[in-house]
């Protein structure tokens, strides 16, 4: 049964990949590669379960941590132009 | 008898899992504009996400191994922390960004080129309408 869940979020992976390759802003492409990350984090957890060993829950619950600090990073720096950690710029040149 | 039972409610919770995921899938794709498409994730982290990993959490809990269904719960609790935070800040970024929110009167800006019932974007708010805005582009 579990095999089931993994294919029904591989799918899934699939249509927000075409949301992302079509989306037309920069945010539609943030937003469906945080939604692909929430569904490896889901689908490493079930495949965890497939391969009856759930030692697996240790690397998705790593990879959603990496995957908030990255859709946040990547926001940054399309908000910003850097991420800050160069010297802070002086204002009022753009 | 009672692992037919919790078998049952794996198969009902993951299936059900599965489907509010296939639905979020099919409305971020097909929903017109970013905000829209937001209300579409935020389902799939939600219900999705959280039913079926509630089904591996029912599962690990008849198996035995009861550290398995805490890491479950840890990993459930840190995407519905972290989820709504990620998409407000999608939703703030993109507001900031010149996205103006699709409406039924035509106002598209930003909506790309599957925006159903176009028309003369409205002259009030006219945001800038080039929905693309590349990265590190500093306008």
């Amino acid at each position: 049964m579990f095999a089931v869940s993994a294919a029904a979020v591989l799918v899934c992976m699939v249509l927000a990949m075409l949301r992302a390759v079509l989306g037309p802003t920069a945010y539609d492409r943030v937003l469906a590669l945080n939604n692909i990350g929430t569904k490896t984090v889901v689908l490493i957890a079930v495949l965890g379960f497939v391969n009856g060993r759930p030692d697996f829950l240790d690397l998705a619950l790593a990879y959603a941590l990496i995957n908030f600090i990255g859709t946040i990073a990547v926001l940054k720096y399309i908000e910003y132009g850097d991420l800050g950690v160069s010297a802070p710029r002086e204002t009022g040149t753009e | 008898m009672m692992g037919d039972i919790v078998n049952a409610v794996v198969w009902v919770l993951l299936i059900a899992g599965g489907f509010f995921m296939v639905t979020g899938s099919v409305g971020m794709v097909r929903l017109p504009d970013v905000f829209t498409r937001m209300h579409a994730a935020g389902m799939v982290d939600t219900m999705g996400a959280g039913l079926t990993l509630a089904g591996l959490c029912v599962y690990s809990l008849h198996d035995g191994t009861g550290l398995v269904a805490v890491r479950l719960v840890l990993v459930l609790a840190f995407l519905w922390f972290t989820s709504p935070i990620a998409t407000h800040a999608v939703a703030k970024a993109a507001l900031s960004g010149g996205t103006t929110p699709y409406t039924v009167r035509g106002a598209q800006a930003g909506a790309g080129k599957d925006a159903r019932g176009g028309g003369a974007p409205d002259a009030a708010r006219q945001a800038p309408a080039d929905g693309e805005r590349g990265v590190g582009d500093p306008s």
